[in-house]
């Protein structure tokens, strides 16, 4: 379970989170939406360890991220996976490389070993015909399916999602979607999806959250939130919102 | 503006970015043991920055060298000594035009090569990327690229010195008429007037090049590791990265001809 109670952050000159409590059961895809700037991707950076909070606590299974060490903070990582917007894949890197990436430099597992499971991921994601291309030859949404077959390469408990159909035609991120409650429904991985798009909320989540001025202005079931009079729920979940 | 708080302001910059610099470069020492992890990298960056680096020194060390021997020789033709045109050329760029020549091709062409390539990969979420796969960037990233300037440097130094030295003894002959022997055989005899293995000429030469191809890497990568705001950060980073290398280069030759020539 991930746990942010109460957390604040400020980077610059502004407040991003001011008092964010969110808690993710597991086994659950969580969908944190809101206006661009409330602190969506922030909070994601939190949950990895990338960012401390200026106050407040955030927990994974009941550790606190914020007070780990690097060792510590390195086996968090081990059982967690993180899909960038773009995919961040190393450029230099082929698609095969990129997703045996984590497991080169932390697993003991041999080359063939290696080279099994990152076939195994990268069919699961539907890229194993792309496993030899350069990241710059590829399309935006076979990045971001490498991108998630690199996040699920360890066989993480937990995937954090940024924005994962930003920039992508309706049907590629339909396929995105799809992907993402698969990754849930057969790797029983628990998700936090960070999103603009109502498509992505309501096929992928199983709860969705709204974030306005860096705190959680409405919180609930898919159904709750899409049936829901708050103005920033009729805003996200709106005819036309997409 | 208030120029009180933008000359602070300036100066708690500056003071960060060298901050950064230094702890970069102590991050970079203290993960030299796994650079057996990193051959291949190494091997790649160094590869790289011989290809990118090697014909513009070759042009400008030869030309370099060239003017080196017609502006002294013009002025010792009037005292009737241009027997000492070949040490004097052979000095100056073992010395000091040597190093000074590839640690500022280094910097424009490798220097600037590595701050947009980190740049780029910290702006698209790369090095965000990697972290959260628990590789350390300064491991992965800032290692191979530092060893294999500290490596490439010296090397391309001592390929511009004798392409310096050749170029001199081409004016030497051509217009100043001295004679290839006498110029090659004075060039030798005040590279070797030492009677050790390595000449103190050569070897200081060479220790330049090692501490500017440290500092070139260094300061590049820390000028891309530290870009921000898209494509603007990155030109942004490319541009402190090549000012602030020959900034070093130029500063770090002082220090470094001081100690050996004066101090010690």
């Amino acid at each position: 379970m991930i746990e942010l109670q109460d957390v604040y952050k400020r980077l610059g000159t502004r407040d991003i989170l001011r008092g964010l409590t969110v808690t993710v059961p597991k086994g659950m895809n969580f969908v944190l939406m809101g206006p661009s700037g409330t602190g969506k991707s922030v909070t994601l950076k939190h949950v990895i360890g990338i960012f401390k909070p200026d106050r407040g606590n955030v927990r994974v299974d009941g550790q606190d991220v914020p007070t780990m060490d690097q060792k510590q903070l390195m086996a968090l990582r081990k059982r967690m996976g993180y899909l960038f917007q773009n995919g961040a894949l190393i450029n230099w890197l082929s698609v095969a490389d990129n997703v045996a990436l984590p497991l080169r430099e932390h697993s003991q597992m041999s080359r063939t070993d290696i080279a099994d499971r990152v076939h195994e991921v990268l069919e699961l994601v539907g890229m194993a015909h792309a496993h030899a291309q350069f990241p710059p030859n590829i399309s935006g949404g076979m990045k971001l399916r490498a991108g998630l077959a690199r996040a699920l390469v360890t066989n993480p408990e937990y995937v954090l999602y940024d924005e994962p159909n930003a920039g992508l035609d309706p049907i590629i991120s339909q396929q995105i979607h799809e992907l993402i409650a698969e990754v849930r429904d057969r790797l029983s991985v628990t998700g936090l999806i960070v999103t603009h798009s109502r498509a992505c909320a309501t096929q992928c989540g199983d709860r969705i959250g709204i974030l306005e001025s860096g705190r959680l202005a409405i919180e609930g079931s898919v159904d709750e939130i899409v049936h829901s009079d708050h103005p920033l729920a009729r805003a996200f979940m709106g005819i036309g919102s997409d | 503006m208030n120029p009180f708080a933008a000359t602070t302001g300036f100066l708690h910059d500056r003071v960060d970015g060298a901050g950064y610099v230094v702890n970069l470069l102590l991050r970079t020492l203290l993960v030299l043991p796994r650079i057996h992890r990193r051959l291949r990298f190494l091997l790649d960056n160094a590869f790289n920055a011989g290809v990118r680096a090697l014909p513009v020194t070759m042009v400008v060390a030869a030309f370099a060298g060239a003017i080196l021997a017609m502006q002294t020789g013009i002025e010792l033709r009037r005292f009737g000594d241009t027997a000492v045109l070949g040490t004097i050329t052979a000095l100056s760029m073992c010395r000091e035009m040597g190093p000074f020549i590839t640690g500022v091709i280094l910097a424009a062409t490798v220097g600037s090569a590595i701050a947009a390539e980190l740049g780029t990969m910290k702006v698209s979420d790369e090095i965000d990327a990697l972290e959260v796969m628990s590789i350390d960037p300064t491991d992965y990233l800032v290692l191979p690229r530092v060893l294999a300037l500290a490596v490439m440097c010296p090397l391309l130094t001592v390929l511009s010195d004798l392409i310096g030295i050749y170029g001199g003894s081409v004016i030497a002959e051509q217009n100043l008429g001295v004679s290839s022997d006498l110029y090659w055989i004075s060039a030798i005899e005040a590279l070797t007037s030492s009677g050790t293995v390595l000449p103190k000429e050569v070897y200081v030469g060479l220790l330049k090049s090692f501490v500017f191809g440290v500092a070139i890497a260094t300061v590049s990568c820390a000028a891309g590791l530290r870009a921000g705001g898209g494509a603007l950060g990155v030109g942004l980073a490319v541009q402190t990265a090549v000012r602030n290398s020959v900034i070093l280069i130029i500063v770090l030759g002082f220090v470094v001809t001081w100690f050996f020539y004066f101090l010690s």
